[in-house]
């Protein structure tokens, strides 16, 4: 079985055309980018704003509530829903790019909210001292301090966008999900487990992607010297455990066990 | 010069922080706010830059109501020093000083100029200018927090214990650093500190607070040693307040004896008394030996070094304190750049202090008519 993976991997058959892996690889990579940039779009705005002024936090709450929201069952509803109301292709991708980003905006939402929240009261308030009006202290400070979370969620969003767009392709649509279905249509199930394999290959690539973006963009005062950092800040009072863990290892914590949950949503 | 004019704050649900709080920080000069925790120094403090809200009362900055300016354009216009240093730990040291120029619309090379030049001023080496808060140490962080208030050049600075959270040797070289730095800048401070030492060695005036918010007594340091106006005051300002007050005694011409001393390296065979100073080769004092305890050549090892050093100019705290504290009950004597100029006995020391006045009320009515309108407003 393995070996007869690899072969199909290895053909050039299965890469070429425009319904060859090639071209299925980019389909799902935009499906992935266009669901995550508008998610952001709605997350980030609004997790800025709920952290920073500390209002209608249950925000969070229901977002991370539609976790709970069935893909499949949604896509489906939406597709029937929206289908007919829309002329041309757009009829398939509207409805699959709108499940995505329901799919997407809690952990990115979160990941927003937890870093600004997290931002030490101490470091804000000399922001506010030192005469930074409000959008300042948002942009110079928060941002920022809160970068490592951020760019975890959006991490976080990355992986399961890319192993739930597979679902598109239930409803007619392209991406890696056309290995998938269509090999467990057809009993090929060679190209299904293909199609499984790149399906996880890209998304530990683009994750190995973003930790590199991580690591140049995070300010290296969040980072550096670690073990002096942790004694230096451990000793400050109203330090979060979050806080602790960005600050001694520069990996925060991941409020949810992003692998478990992404495979469960793998619909096979 | 900042004044505040029955000043309350009363937080919602009824507790009152600062209690109908008048008095005036005269310009150039550094006004200490002190008291036990609850006292509100700091919510005081912070009311001046309208961190927070005064219920009641107005705060005025050389005659303009706070109340009606922006208030950022007020902050940035005034330097503050937050406990803890409060730097933000994504930027640089440099970045940090930059803070305020920034925020002010400064071109950036006269940013990084300035910040520079500030780093030096207080204190800090100008590779650690690239370093993040987290690599610093406390003592170094404190010294940033100074530099990145000043960075405006802003008249006004207002300081919430800025030394509190470090050692006491540190403590004692960022305060002389401070007072040093003041005297070149002669900035209006308000400093806060919960340490009355603290209070009296760095205030030209000093106000002390009592629970709930209310003054309790303001003067200069000297006064408020020799004439607390309650028991509250004369227990705050402690126990030993008439130690304390002789450091406000300038020394008059110390009646120095001339001591034998010799360097490292040097025998001390044949000396018969049982105490010799020992000095550097630019005879600067090191320490005391006992010559009936050596055999030939004098060892750093040897070296008493518990005595304290006090400087002819300074005040006769320090120089009872250097015969109290040497081995040899004579106290070593240095002319301000090191140099020994001879020692003193404490039973001489103490005839100087018999024989000079006492801060007495002529002193402090003259120190009131330089600008504390305060001191008598508050007693009761």
């Amino acid at each position: 079985m393995i070996a007869a993976i690899l072969e199909w991997l290895r053909s050039s058959d299965t890469w070429s055309g425009d319904s060859g892996l090639g071209a299925r690889i980019i389909e799902h990579l935009w499906y992935s980018l266009l669901a995550v940039a508008l998610a952001s779009l709605i997350a980030i705005p609004l997790g800025l704003w709920v952290g920073h002024t500390g209002r209608a936090r249950w925000l969070v709450s229901v977002a991370n509530s539609l976790r709970a929201v069935p893909t499949l069952g949604l896509l489906f509803a939406m597709a029937l829903w929206l289908g007919p109301k829309i002329q041309s292709d757009l009829a398939f991708l509207i409805p699959s790019i709108i499940v995505l980003v329901i799919l997407v905006i809690p952990p990115i939402l979160s990941g927003v909210y937890a870093g600004v929240e997290a931002v030490d009261p101490a470091t804000r308030d000399a922001a506010r001292g030192m005469g930074m009006r409000g959008l300042e202290v948002v942009r110079q400070v928060e941002i920022p301090n809160a970068l490592p979370l951020i760019l975890s969620g959006l991490r976080s969003a990355f992986l399961q966008v890319i192993a739930t767009a597979t679902v598109a392709a239930y409803i007619g649509l392209g991406g890696l999900g056309r290995y998938l279905i269509d090999g467990i249509k057809t009993g090929d199930y060679v190209s299904t487990a293909g199609g499984a394999v790149v399906v996880s290959v890209l998304a530990l690539l683009v994750d190995g992607l973003l930790a590199l973006v991580q690591r140049a963009v995070v300010s290296p005062g969040l980072t550096v010297d670690s073990t002096r950092a942790s004694r230096t800040r451990s000793r400050r009072r109203g330090m979060s455990a979050v806080d602790a863990e960005v600050a001694s290892n520069g990996e925060p914590s991941r409020s949810e066990p992003v692998l478990p949950e992404t495979n469960r949503r793998i619909p096979s | 010069m900042i004044r505040f004019d029955g000043v309350t704050k009363q937080y919602p649900g009824g507790t009152v922080a600062v209690d109908d709080l008048t008095f005036t920080a005269p310009t150039g000069k550094i006004t200490v706010l002190v008291g036990p925790s609850g006292c509100g120094k700091t919510t005081s403090l912070r009311m001046i830059n309208r961190m927070i809200e005064p219920t009641k009362g107005t705060i005025s900055l050389d005659g303009q109501d706070t109340s009606r300016m922006n208030e950022a354009d007020l902050r940035r216009g005034i330097g503050y020093v937050i406990q803890h240093a409060g730097l933000f730990p994504h930027r640089t040291v440099l970045d940090n000083v930059g803070t305020v120029p920034r925020l002010l619309g400064w071109d950036k090379k006269k940013i990084a100029e300035r910040s520079r030049e500030l780093l030096s001023r207080v204190g800090l080496a100008p590779e650690l200018a690239d370093r993040y808060p987290s690599q610093l140490s406390g003592g170094q962080q404190q010294r940033v927090g100074v530099a990145r208030a000043l960075a405006a050049d802003p008249p006004v600075m207002l300081m919430d214990e800025p030394f509190s959270a470090v050692d006491p040797v540190v403590r004692e070289q960022l305060q002389d650093a401070f007072l040093e730095l003041q005297g070149e800048l002669g900035k209006t401070i308000v400093f806060v500190t919960h340490d009355i030492d603290e209070a009296i060695k760095l205030g030209d005036q000093v106000a002390v607070l009592r629970v709930g918010g209310i003054l309790a007594q303001i003067s200069d340091p000297a006064y408020l040693l020799a004439h607390p106006v309650d028991d509250f005051v004369a227990d705050f300002v402690g126990k030993d307040r008439g130690y304390r007050s002789l450091q406000f005694q300038p020394t008059p011409r110390l009646p120095l004896a001339s001591e034998r001393t010799v360097v490292v390296g040097e025998t001390v065979d044949g000396i018969g008394a049982p105490w010799v100073l020992v000095v550097d080769d630019q005879h600067r004092p090191l320490g005391w030996v006992e010559p009936s305890r050596l055999s030939g050549a004098v060892a750093p090892e040897d070296l008493h070094r518990g005595g304290t050093v006090a400087r002819a100019s300074g005040s006769l705290r320090g120089a009872l304190d250097a015969a109290l504290s040497s081995p040899s009950r004579r106290g070593v004597i240095v002319d301000d750049s090191g140099e020994l100029v001879g020692t003193v006995r404490a039973h001489q020391v103490l005839e100087l202090i018999e024989s000079a006045d006492r801060p007495d009320e002529d002193l402090a009515d003259s120190f009131a008519e330089a600008g504390s309108d305060g001191r008598r407003e508050d007693s009761s």
